[in-house]
């Protein structure tokens, strides 16, 4: 997905396929600016229209949401897919009551009366865990707590049975004990409602509880992408290394320092040639200059296991072998 | 803004010339005729008729100061007072020189004097009755005039009256001098006699006589200050409706009896009066023929003006009547060295009399050249130049120059010029003299002063003057009426020259033009009385202590749908009494 | 909630106050500092050919050689009870609220004021309710359309109607509608509402669109502005992302959090005008409270420009109450703190 801009093109995702189920998790895992964002938006139809250039498939059901009308793809979201945000104070209207606002999310696709819905709304705040739901339905957004709140975004979110529901960065706003009650709410309403669920995030400590499948993206492109387990043990990317690396543990010694990977992340504008990661990777030059000229191809190497990385398959096991995996 | 709005109005004539035309009508015959000319209205009478009914619509851009009759200085005032009261004299309702002669109006004849001009008796007309039905009777007329000797309740009449009528000492008006004796002033010996006793001899008494405060007042109706919301009338028509400050309506008079009246014919139903209207909003309908005449009487705004003057159609609609008001500059001989008279002159002929006109606005609107101080129309004008300005009026330089070096000034000198800061043309008109009298060398500085006490601390303040240096000030003076000494007492006499300061006269000391003043004022023979107030305008020519600069002029627009337009000399507005509706 | 309107409503009626006090001030004790004397202040009042002893007795009789607290104290009682006129031939009463009394008319102010207050709220609330929806509607359509023909023509026609001052644009719709086409009515033609609504309207209607157009013009930059801003809030991507039409998402999601500043200034400019539209109303020739403001200040009448001037004083004083009231019920976020 390409932006142009007036410093130059923002290239913000380039080549980028996954696939998923209902009842799935995808947990896509970047840091910012790697076109996480972009990528749920743009399967919503929600990107900037008319600026940005959209090339591929986004496929929901065999529905290829790309060359669709506006007016299709509008009567899809809230309905099949459903969207909830990183700070729920700003993305729920300050001047509505909760209750309305989930009533009118629902009434969009539902022809039922203003009790029929508002008592939908009372339920749906009842299952995200809100306690005394008949009376906070007409409260405003800015009376709820920062973690309830995002459990109103989910019920409004949830409440027309979307297929597939994209949380992007849904705990990052909040306190870690909160955080650990979204989730387990994400989880246990995902298995309730069946639906497919695609969880964006920094941070890996939420996609270890919540992902089926990993997915890895640096600068726009995925770089990585396998079952969540297969990224803790068998990790093979350096990025990915990287971000491991760096996540503070539990386990470790306290005075143990972190490691940060080194450098910032390229802007989308200009991405660095080859592979866009290699100005901060560690072994790029054992590459005999592959990584800066050739862009590495997205392909599987082993099943349900895939890797853009120039690195030989000898070397990533010895460096696997020696530097990375005592370390983990 | 004011060009903003001068552009604004400019732009919207423009786009309304497209459409505005006047229709000529075919000439009736008779001495007037009904085809639109320019200043076809102004010696003659402009589609005479004798037809009645319509209302006419009348529209002012201010207030009066006051309907009362005892209350009211303006002269369009005093020219529409007329249809709701009858003083004892009028001017008569005719274009031309005759209406400048007087004619009984409330009383039969003119007034009879006697104890040398010191007791003026009139007799009132029988039959006359107010709009109740009750007749008027001279304790009426007499009780008018008394009441408007009251300054605090009637601040804004005329005090000719508190002046020369011989009131009993402390008089301060009927209602806080209730009960006095005001026999010395005013006899009543019958109810159609009326004698006014002065303090002394005046023989243009009838002139005072056409003053508003002689219409008759009953006093069991009179409300004080709150009379004017419901003057009581004594002409052909009275109020129908008074809303301050908004409109005010007249209808017929039932109880007007046509045949105690020769001087008016009544011939409309009514008059429609809408005030505080904006000013170029008058014209515009004016113009368009929304508007019948605009009763303010000083002609079309500076912006109508050259859109209507350069439309022959238009054009042909106006009149361009000169009026009795004199626009002139004082030229002091308290300040050095203009008291010296040969420096006076100096400046008489230095200065550029067609830029004194252009200043004030041109040969239309700005007034007409002027050598003398008494303008053409007042009785006893005489046409002198005693200060030939050469050829083409622009100022004879030369004998400016000569008269420097009788006056021991061969280089100039340099003096102050005052004038109003809210008139621009006196503004303009200053810098006018800066220019033609620097080519003599005489230099002015200009000095604005504000004009609401223009002449009570400034201009007319004689200390403020000479430490000052006002050397030259603007001035303008309109006469109360138009004789010699309606126009000349309140300028050429020294003796209202007050320390205090508030004259208008701030410049002529000639001890013999007082006594030739006093002179003219006792003299009962018409003819011999005229001339004298030309004699004295020579002698204050002599003096050069006033330069006369034009003659003002307006430029007036006729009402689409009117009879019997004409200008009435004595007012410089068209006469109101006469209009009609076709 | 209550407690907070009641201190707004303390707040109002000590501001009133104060204006009072400064009102007076304007037109009674500066005049003193610039050297003034009782005598210059009756000058006003005594015409052209008065003498000194009348000066001083109409002085006396207008109480200007009271203390000035005296005088204010008078003006101030006469507001709240009623005061009386000596008017030469008798005594007049003037009642509560008497905010003056005209020495030059001879009339007490307040009848006058409510006689012209309904020309001016005929004016006001008319062209108010014109230029709110022309302004907000062209300025929405203008910044979802941001940048194309339509928006560049339209903030053109804008900025046109913010510069050219309505003298102008008055002058120029009377010549050209009024006179020349005679479509509209005429100057100075007001007819009330409870007399001839018809007539009313047709009255009307030239400066109600002429005041509009200077207003639309404001409002439409405003609403432009204000839709741009919260057209990329998060919560729109939200009602988006809900499947919300795209004109409800504009409506009832954009326009309505942009509109809560725009309705504020709006209470705000509503409150000024109800004090009199001075220029408008000159223009048209239409008698309300500012030609009334006009009309004393050229003629140095005082107690008349005193009397307005409080008028509107209090009007905008109300007009800010209800808007600082009205915020609270726009926005929840104030409501419930």
């Amino acid at each position: 997905m390409h932006f142009p801009t007036d410093d130059g093109v923002v290239k913000s995702v380039d080549g980028l396929s996954f696939n998923l189920e209902r009842g799935e998790t995808l947990g896509i895992v970047g840091e910012s600016g790697s076109g996480k964002s972009v990528t749920s938006l743009s399967i919503m139809g929600l990107h900037e229209a008319g600026t940005a250039q959209i090339s591929g498939q986004v496929l929901l059901n065999g529905d290829n949401l790309i060359g669709a009308s506006p007016e299709h793809v509008r009567r899809l979201r809230g309905k099949e897919m459903a969207m909830i945000f990183q700070d729920p104070l700003s993305a729920m209207h300050p001047f509505y009551t909760v209750g309305h606002q989930i009533i009118e999310a629902y009434q969009v696709h539902n022809s039922v009366s203003k009790k029929v819905a508002r008592k939908h709304a009372i339920d749906m705040l009842d299952r995200v865990g809100i306690p005394q739901p008949s009376s906070r339905v007409d409260e405003y957004p800015h009376q709820f707590s920062g973690g309830m709140r995002q459990r109103a975004m989910i019920a409004m979110a949830l409440c027309c049975d979307p297929e597939l529901l994209i949380a992007d960065e849904p705990t990052t706003a909040l306190d870690v004990t909160v955080q650990a009650q979204i989730l387990d709410l994400i989880r246990d309403l995902q298995q309730e409602f069946n639906s497919a669920v695609i969880i964006i995030t920094h941070d890996l400590g939420v996609v270890a509880e919540l992902a089926d499948d990993i997915l890895v993206m640096y600068a726009g492109r995925a770089i990585e992408y396998a079952t969540a387990h297969e990224i803790f043990t068998a990790p093979q990317h350096p990025y990915t290394w990287g971000l491991l690396g760096s996540m503070p543990r539990l386990d470790r010694e306290r005075t143990e320092r972190l490691k940060p990977i080194q450098g910032t992340p390229p802007s989308l504008i200009n991405v660095p040639s080859g592979c866009p990661f290699h100005p901060r990777c560690t072994y790029a030059e054992l590459n005999g200059g592959a990584s800066e000229t050739d862009r590495p191809e997205f392909v599987e190497i082993s099943p349900r296991h895939f890797l853009a990385c120039h690195l030989l398959e000898q070397e990533r096991q010895r460096v696997w072998d020696n530097d990375i995996k005592p370390t983990l | 803004m004011r060009t903003m709005a001068a552009a604004g109005v400019a732009l919207a004539l423009g786009l309304s010339a497209c459409s505005g035309g006047t229709s000529t009508k075919t000439a009736t015959g008779g001495a007037g005729s009904s085809t639109n000319a320019f200043n076809a209205g102004l010696n003659t009478v402009f589609h005479p008729s004798d037809k009645k009914g319509g209302i006419v619509k009348m529209a002012d851009e201010s207030t009066p100061d006051s309907l009362d009759p005892g209350d009211t200085y303006y002269g369009y005032q005093w020219d529409f007072i007329r249809t709701y009261g009858r003083a004892l004299t009028m001017f008569k309702p005719a274009p031309g020189k005759a209406g400048l002669e007087l004619t009984p109006d409330l009383a039969e004849n003119l007034g009879v004097p006697s104890n040398g001009g010191k007791t003026w008796t009139y007799k009132l007309r029988k039959g006359v009755k107010f709009e109740d039905g009750t007749l008027v009777k001279s304790a009426d007329v007499k009780y008018g005039v008394l009441r408007s000797t009251d300054k605090v309740t009637f601040p804004d009449g005329p005090t000719y009256f508190n002046d020369m009528l011989n009131l009993p000492k402390g008089y301060q008006g009927p209602y806080k001098s209730k009960g006095m004796n005001t026999d010395s002033a005013i006899t009543t010996p019958d109810d159609s006699t009326i004698v006014f006793h002065l303090k002394s001899p005046f023989a243009g008494f009838d002139y005072l006589a056409q003053l508003p405060p002689t219409i008759p007042v009953p006093e069991a109706k009179d409300t004080g200050a709150k009379y004017k919301e419901h003057v009581v009338s004594s002409g052909p028509y009275m109020f129908a409706s008074y809303a301050a400050d908004k409109s005010y309506t007249l209808k017929r008079n039932p109880n007007w009896d046509q045949a105690t009246d020769p001087n008016r014919k009544a011939l409309p139903d009514g008059y429609d009066v809408q005030l505080n209207v904006n000013a170029e909003d008058i014209d515009n309908r004016l113009i368009a023929g929304d508007l019948d005449v605009a009763i303010v009487g000083t002609g079309l705004t500076a912006a109508s003006q050259s859109k209507v003057l350069s439309d022959p159609a238009l054009k042909a609609r106006t009149d361009n009547p000169t009026v009795t008001r004199l626009n002139y500059v004082s030229v002091n001989p308290t300040v050095k060295p203009l008291d010296n008279i040969e420096c006076r002159k100096a400046v008489q002929y230095a200065m550029d009399r067609t830029s004194y006109q252009t200043a004030y606005g041109g040969p239309f609107s700005g007034g007409a050249l002027a050598t003398t101080i008494l303008p053409p129309m007042i009785p006893g004008y005489q046409k002198f130049d005693l200060f030939p300005a050469g050829p083409d009026s622009k100022g004879d330089v030369a004998k400016g120059k000569e008269a420097l070096t009788k006056c021991g000034q061969p280089n100039g000198f340099a003096t102050n010029i005052a004038y109003r800061n809210e008139r621009p043309k006196e503004k303009a008109t200053a810098e006018a003299f800066q220019q033609a009298l620097a080519r003599v060398g005489i230099k002015l500085t200009l000095k604005g002063y504000a004009k609401a006490d223009y002449f009570s601390s400034y201009a007319g303040n004689p200390p403020f003057v000479k430490a000052n240096n006002l050397g030259l000030a603007l001035n303008s003076w309109g006469a109360d009426w138009p004789d010699g000494f309606g126009f000349l007492s309140q300028i050429v006499d020294s003796r209202i020259i007050r320390e205090t300061g508030g004259a208008t006269n701030t410049s002529v000391r000639i001890p013999e033009v007082n006594k030739m003043l006093d002179q003219a004022v006792s003299e009962l023979d018409t003819a011999k009385r005229n001339a004298l107030w030309g004699q004295i305008d020579k002698r204050v020519m002599e003096d050069a202590s006033i330069y006369p600069g034009v003659y003002a002029k307006s430029l007036l627009m006729r009402g689409k749908n009117l009879t019997n337009v004409f200008v009435g000399q004595s007012f410089g507005y068209y006469d109101y009494l006469t209009l009609g509706k076709p | 909630m209550i407690t907070y309107i009641i201190r707004r409503l303390l707040a109002s009626i000590v501001l009133l106050f104060v204006v009072s006090v400064i009102t007076f001030s304007i037109f009674f004790v500066v005049p003193r500092i610039a050297g003034g004397t009782p005598e210059t202040l009756a000058t006003r009042y005594v015409g052209r050919a008065a003498t000194a002893g009348t000066v001083h007795l109409t002085a006396q009789k207008l109480g200007f050689y009271d203390p000035l607290t005296v005088q204010y104290a008078n003006w101030a009682k006469g507001i709240v009870v009623g005061s009386t006129y000596d008017y030469g031939a008798g005594i007049e009463k003037c009642p509560a609220p008497c905010l003056g009394y005209s020495f030059i008319t001879k009339q007490p102010v307040w009848p006058d004021l409510l006689d012209r207050a309904p020309v001016t709220f005929s004016l006001a609330i008319g062209a108010s309710i014109l230029w709110l929806v022309a302004g907000v509607s062209v300025g929405v359509l203008s910044a979802l359309r941001r940048g194309t023909i339509f928006d560049r023509a339209a903030m053109g026609v804008a900025l046109a109607g913010v510069s050219l001052p309505i003298f102008f644009t008055g002058l120029v719709s009377l010549a050209f509608f009024s006179y020349a086409l005679g479509w509209t009515a005429p100057g100075g033609q007001f007819v009330p509402f409870t007399e001839n609504p018809a007539q009313w309207a047709y009255s009307m209607i030239l400066p109600w669109i002429t005041l509009s157009f200077l207003f639309s013009a404001q409002y439409a930059r405003l609403t432009r502005a204000g839709m741009l801003e919260t057209m990329h809030e998060d919560y729109i991507r939200t009602a988006r992302a809900k499947g919300l039409r795209e004109r409800n998402v504009v409506i009832q999601h954009g326009l309505r959090a942009a509109l809560t500043p725009i309705l504020t200034i709006f209470g705000l400019d509503v409150g000024l005008l109800l004090g009199g539209a001075i220029l408008t109303e000159k223009t048209f020739s239409l008698n309300g409270l500012g030609k009334y403001a006009v009309d004393g200040i050229f003629t140095q009448d005082m107690p008349k420009i005193m009397g307005v001037t409080l008028l509107a004083a209090f009007f905008i004083v109300i007009a800010n109450l209800i808007v600082d009231l009205m915020y609270a019920v726009v926005d929840p976020r104030v409501r419930t703190q």
